[in-house]
């Protein structure tokens, strides 16, 4: 009794305790915000990672990929129907996307190309979530409302202003194309140079031009592009803003460069910008193009005619969306043992991202090892103040011991004393640190207001708010380690007072 | 331990039953009757030829030498002291001499280099760490000089502190009324029953000493060692803190050790010891 009696008395009385106490409270503070804001971006990284890869990926290891996706999909839903939401068949390849620059040249990017059927990639993945005709956006500080209502289906059509900006264009094309043959047919007779290397004759260039003619109609080819492809953010040398700029736009129509089956030998399309996405991952939105599947089958000579006059397609990865991603040992598992190693390979999103995952848990680990060290450098603040208490406590230890109290008995109070200043500062600081993590918007705000600098640009983050995840058991180890290294910071100083002689502390004169 | 146990019981009895103390007391002044009988007696034959009480408590021949760097500083050269039970012995000697650490070791504050403590015939000074923790709570109590009361808590849980180490939190908890009534009681005879709330650092040197006391009776001790009571209080003070322990000694047969060197204080004794250099040097109204 007297134990809990004294303790509650010295944590009353002794600031300079308290103040030792802070920094394990700022130490806490600084953990579980680090820790929350990590898992923030974790989670949302892993979500988006997820998104677009689908939980578990089952590739060819060719690139000629594998003929009859339908059968594929047939038995892998057999095999694990009941662990199965959704299947899709894509072919992904490199490829290099060039778009028209305003020179009139064509400025290439490499590109991962995914062909996907829309409608069954959204069974795997949250494909209308990204693409932006379906969600109202700001695009420099201007709100663009949504052109399609969720419930549309998703296609490869344009909307209705994307269709008319592209008859606008195609008209000025064409008006232009027009206007350089009037003036070609005028200059023709005097000119008697035709060799000229750079002169185009018109029957090039009504081959090579894009949005000359068929105006209006799209091309075979129909894309999704990544808004990191699509925009690029640049400061506005006049108003000092940084602004988006579009280079591509749904409706232009771009050349897609890549390459067949079987030997490679270089192939390209012509394709239509149907929509833009954003995952939110720079690493997808700016590589990424979505197209339709049929044109890339037939563009890379992926179709195999049957003698009864059908045809067979190929493929070269299914995506496979579970019921509940904790299946996914299993499903891997049946997969592996049913698909041959030598043709396929099956990995969970996980596994295929395992190096960037590995990564990042790697970094949140030392992060957690160093910021630990500061609670450690708290408790040697703990251990050498308690020393001090110890010390000044001296006599009181020795009238505690003549009216009988045991070392153990004075022991235990000053472990009892640690105990209740490292609770103290422990709760104080997952208080601080939840209060931290809940305005921390707020505050990154007022911070970005105060120095005038921005803490966290949308630019590079692609993140609007800063996200955090709190998690419950990390704010509990967290807390409990503090606890115990203020304990442990105790246990000398207690065992110091535990071992004093009752008469060396009644010593006073 | 069984001895320990012996007290526990004993302590019980005396405070739970008032006739029990009364009874005790009873058969108390038959043997101080018979022993005063005994010590006035000029005839050293007689002396020892009657069998003698068992000391209540007793150091025999007990030598202290302290340890100073690398030199020993003897305290005490064998001394030999007993004192009856509801005996007021004063220790009188000066600074130096060795009366405190006598004190100190017959209370168990420290152990003897050879000697021995006997309380009630049993040697104490070679009992467990445990064991005296708990004779240093239930048979001795404490006053000092500088009162040393704890300076967070007020007077009350200054008074009350002896129960709460002697108890279990649970078992405390459960008397806690009964403990503060106790207390109130002690503190109330000492005449500080208005002062309850109060830090030691509100009280004067006199009320501390009263409040050193209550503390030191409320876990009804057999034995009261008070070092220096009066050393840092005024005549007056003073001597209001040694009529209140004489009134104990009387009324309670509390056996009282007492060091002082004054020697008008130490006359207020049954008895009195003077040491000097370690070693007894006289026995005034001793037999």
């Amino acid at each position: 009794m007297y134990k809990l009696l004294l303790c509650q008395r010295y944590l009353r009385t002794r600031y300079i305790a308290l103040a030792s106490i802070i920094s394990v409270t700022l130490g806490v503070a600084t953990m579980i915000v680090v820790n929350s804001v990590m898992a923030g971006f974790g989670s949302e990284m892993r979500n988006r990672i997820q998104g677009i890869l689908s939980d578990i990926i089952v590739e060819t290891r060719s690139m000629n990929g594998e003929f009859d996706p339908e059968a594929h999909m047939q038995r892998i839903r057999e095999l694990a129907g009941k662990y199965i939401s959704g299947v899709t068949a894509t072919v992904e390849v490199h490829a290099i996307l060039s778009y028209k620059s305003h020179y009139d040249d064509y400025v290439p990017h490499p590109v991962n190309l995914v062909a996907i059927v829309p409608e069954s990639k959204a069974e795997v993945g949250p494909l209308i979530d990204y693409l932006q005709s379906y969600h109202s956006h700001t695009v420099n500080g201007r709100n663009v409302p949504a052109e399609r209502s969720r419930t549309e289906p998703l296609g490869w059509e344009l909307t209705p202003d994307a269709m008319a900006r592209r008859q606008e264009k195609a008209d000025y094309y064409r008006k232009m194309a027009k206007l350089r043959n009037q003036l070609r047919a005028q200059r023709e007779p005097e000119e008697s140079n035709p060799s000229d290397p750079f002169a185009e004759s018109p029957a090039v260039e009504t081959a090579n031009s894009e949005n000359d003619d068929d105006a209006g109609k799209l091309q075979k080819g129909r894309l999704y592009v990544g808004v990191g492809l699509a925009t690029y953010l640049a400061i506005d040398p006049d108003t000092k803003e940084t602004k988006t700029y579009n280079m591509i736009q749904p409706g232009d129509d771009v050349r897609i460069t890549t390459y067949s089956a079987g030997t490679p030998s270089p192939k390209y399309f012509i394709a239509t910008v149907v929509d833009t996405f954003k995952t939110g991952m720079s690493e997808y939105d700016s590589n990424l193009v979505y197209c339709n599947l049929e044109q890339l089958q037939e563009v890379r000579g992926m179709i195999r005619h049957n003698e009864d006059g059908t045809e067979t397609r190929a493929f070269t990865s299914l995506q496979i969306k579970l019921k509940d991603y904790k299946d996914a040992p299993k499903v891997i598992d049946i997969l592996r043992a049913n698909f041959s190693a030598e043709n396929f390979n099956v990995n969970t999103w996980e596994q295929r991202q395992g190096p960037l995952l590995a990564a990042v848990d790697v970094e949140s680990s030392i992060l957690n090892i160093l910021l630990f060290l500061i609670i450690t450098v708290a408790g040697f603040g703990i251990l050498a103040i308690f020393f001090m208490i110890v010390v000044e406590k001296t006599r009181d230890i020795g009238i505690l011991k003549a009216l009988g109290a045991s070392s153990s008995g004075v022991m235990s109070i000053f472990l009892t004393y640690g105990l209740l200043l490292g609770m103290v500062g422990a709760g104080a600081g997952v208080g601080v640190g939840l209060l931290f993590v809940y305005y921390i918007n707020q505050i990154e705000k007022f911070i970005t207001f105060a120095t005038g600098r921005e803490v966290f640009p949308e630019k590079i983050y692609y993140f609007k708010d800063i996200p955090t995840h709190v998690d419950p058991f990390t704010v509990f180890w967290v807390a409990f380690g503090a606890v115990m290294i203020a304990v442990m910071a105790s246990v000398l100083p207690a065992r110091r007072a535990a071992h004093l002689r009752p008469v060396q502390a009644l010593r006073y004169e | 331990m069984a001895l320990t146990m012996a007290y526990q019981i004993k302590e019980h009895c005396l405070a739970e039953d008032g006739q029990a103390v009364a009874q005790d007391l009873t058969c108390f002044h038959g043997t101080e009757a018979m022993s005063t009988t005994i010590m006035t007696s000029n005839n050293p034959l007689l002396r020892e030829s009657v069998p003698m009480p068992v000391p209540h408590v007793a150091a025999l021949a007990v030598q202290k030498a302290y340890r100073k760097g690398e030199h020993s500083v003897p305290v005490l050269h064998g001394v030999d002291i007993s004192v009856r039970k509801g005996e007021f012995l004063s220790i009188i000697g000066q600074s130096g001499s060795g009366k405190s650490t006598l004190m100190h070791l017959i209370g168990l504050l420290d152990s003897p280099d050879i000697g021995e403590v006997q309380l009630e015939g049993q040697r104490i000074d070679d009992l467990p760490v445990r064991t005296r923790d708990e004779l240093r709570n239930r048979v001795f109590g404490f006053v000092f000089q500088f009162y040393h009361l704890l300076p967070e808590l007020s007077l009350m849980e200054n008074v009350l502190t002896p129960l709460m180490i002697r108890h279990s939190i649970w078992n405390y908890w459960a008397r806690r009324r009964e403990f503060q009534d106790r207390a109130k009681a002690m503190i109330d005879r000492v005449g500080l029953g208005h002062r309850l709330t109060h830090k030691p650092s509100e009280l004067s040197g006199g009320e501390m000493q009263r409040a050193a006391i209550a503390r030191a009776l409320v876990a009804q001790p057999e034995i009261l060692l008070a070092d220096e009571p009066t050393g840092n209080l005024d005549a007056k003070t003073g001597r209001e803190i040694i009529d209140l322990m004489s009134r104990l000694n009387e009324r309670e047969q509390l056996t009282i050790i007492m060091v002082t060197h004054d020697k008008s204080i130490a006359a207020e004794a049954h008895r009195t010891v003077r040491l000097c250099e370690g070693r007894i040097e006289t026995l005034t109204d001793a037999a």
